[in-house]
């Protein structure tokens, strides 16, 4: 199995001081990967220099498209990046109102990610849509309803259906269940698991909360001050955590 | 070199350096050789502290050992699981290890029949297929119909029990650990599961386990005694 995304040397720093240092990691399809650390651990900032929203340093972004290509997308140029985005990448907001086009309809948001690839049939892209409302349990009635009447949790799941509508191998989330209440959560996370095996779908995902990264991701990563302390399975780090920090917040989170 | 057997624990040291508590260290197992061939039961005995469930934990890669080795065969092929990359890994417990563990963690909400197919559909077993499997062993381990739609969250804990042992039970795995499988059945459940488990050896599946003596008497077995930070011996 080859790997679909490789992570070499990457460095950002903001001033003097350094959010990401030296990180590599790499991820195989149909892979979860959680990044945890604290505030101010670089997580964030790592997973924004991974989409492009920031530019880095030093390192590299490696990324094998299904073709078998090679791209370094931290190198490539600005248009093909932002239609890697929109097509095989995808990244969900913490805040679901900065992935969602607040002003149009449920599925208007998810159309415009479809009328970006150049699909232009209004009658299939309204079916895609109404798919994609039942795929995250939206009910599709709420079709022409405005994200802005949808609750917290709906607006999460409508953002999901938007980056799922092209199908995209790689999904990057911020703190995707942050806010939520745990019922909600629950729903996302086993909404989150039946996508990445049913579309071998690999997801990174950066989140402060243990639980959700011991439920949906098969490989953790641990940042404190912009390094990575410890990394491996998900159940290794967590039951046998080696480095003191990563002791501290294992040893920090209450389990239910 | 490596014969009939499918796993083999070379010199294994395991220790445990606690930092929030002054980074005191402590020794667990220290020089530990195993050997298990197909169709053999081996059961840990030592009191407890003694480090059973650690090389049971070590053997599933759960915990990263201090130094040793241990082979086993995967597929055709012989790999030493702790030098493995974190997706070989994952590849061995999806096709090779399975592990009875004493706690059972799941997503809220996700019905007891999805929890236990999982392991099944991952490896690409087709929904239906997978379902029929996990349904025979509800039922043979005696779990009631009207739990299979339900989260096991709010299951007791041997009924969650139960689900953890048709998890690992409904793949065919060649090896299974079994951390205390049993501990939380009635004398009747109890039975049932080591009655399954003596088949699946009888097929030739290799099990390590931590069992209760009365369990022993219904699987035949052989016994390794494991000493606090010793070598650690068969009897």
């Amino acid at each position: 199995m080859e790997h679909l995304l490789k992570i070499n040397q990457l460095s950002k720093s903001y001033g003097g001081i350094s959010a990401c240092e030296d990180i590599y990691f790499d991820l195989y399809p149909g892979q979860v990967l959680g990044i945890v650390g604290e505030s101010g651990s670089g997580k964030s900032t790592l997973l924004n220099a991974i989409a492009g929203h920031l530019a880095v340093d030093s390192g590299e972004i490696i990324y094998l498209d299904p073709q078998g290509n090679t791209h370094i997308v931290n190198q490539l140029p600005e248009i093909k990046r932002r239609w890697l985005m929109r097509t095989e990448w995808g990244f969900v907001q913490q805040n679901p109102r900065n992935g969602l086009l607040m002003k149009v309809s449920a599925g208007g948001n998810i159309a415009s990610r479809l009328l970006d690839v150049g699909q232009r049939h209004y009658g299939q892209i309204r079916d895609t849509a109404t798919h994609w409302l039942e795929q995250v349990e939206i009910d599709p009635k709420r079709i022409d309803d405005l994200p802005g009447t949808f609750s917290g949790g709906m607006q999460q799941r409508l953002q999901l259906a938007r980056v799922l509508v092209t199908q995209p191998r790689l999904i990057l989330m911020d703190e995707p269940t942050g806010g939520l209440d745990v019922s909600v959560q629950a729903r996302l996370l086993d909404l989150l698991r039946s996508l990445v095996r049913n579309f071998h779908l690999s997801l990174i995902i950066v989140t402060h909360d243990i639980g959700v990264v011991r439920l949906l991701s098969h490989r953790l990563i641990v940042m404190q001050k912009g390094k990575v302390v410890e990394s491996g399975l998900t159940d290794q780090v967590l039951d046998d955590p080696q480095h003191p920090y990563t002791q501290l917040l294992v040893s920090a989170t209450l389990t239910p | 070199m490596r014969n009939t057997s499918i796993l083999q624990v070379e010199n294994l040291h395991k220790s445990f350096t606690l930092h929030q508590q002054g980074g005191v260290n402590f020794s667990v197992l220290e020089s530990v050789w195993l050997n298990l061939n197909p169709g053999e039961c081996i059961a840990l005995s030592g009191a407890s502290g003694t480090g059973k469930s650690t090389l049971i934990r070590c053997i599933y890669g759960n915990y990263r050992v201090d130094s040793g080795s241990i082979w086993l065969k995967h597929q055709a092929d012989w790999v030493n699981l702790p030098k493995l990359l974190p997706h070989e890994l994952l590849a061995v417990r999806q096709k090779t290890i399975g592990y009875v563990s004493q706690f059972l963690r799941v997503i809220p909400r996700v019905p007891a029949l999805q929890v236990a197919a999982e392991p099944l559909l991952e490896m690409g077993i087709d929904l239906e297929i997978a379902y029929r499997r996990v349904k025979e062993l509800f039922t043979r381990l005696n779990l009631p119909e009207r739990l299979w739609n339900l989260s096991p969250t709010t299951f007791s804990g041997g009924e969650k029990q139960r689900v953890n042992i048709v998890r690992a039970l409904s793949v065919n795995y060649p090896i299974l650990l079994l951390d205390e499988p049993t501990s939380a059945l009635d004398a009747n459940n109890r039975q049932v599961v080591m009655e399954l488990l003596e088949e699946r050896r009888l097929e030739g599946c290799a099990m390590i386990g931590i069992f209760h003596d009365q369990e022993l008497k219904s699987i035949q077995n052989s016994q390794f005694q494991i000493n606090p930070s010793k070598a650690s011996s068969y009897e």
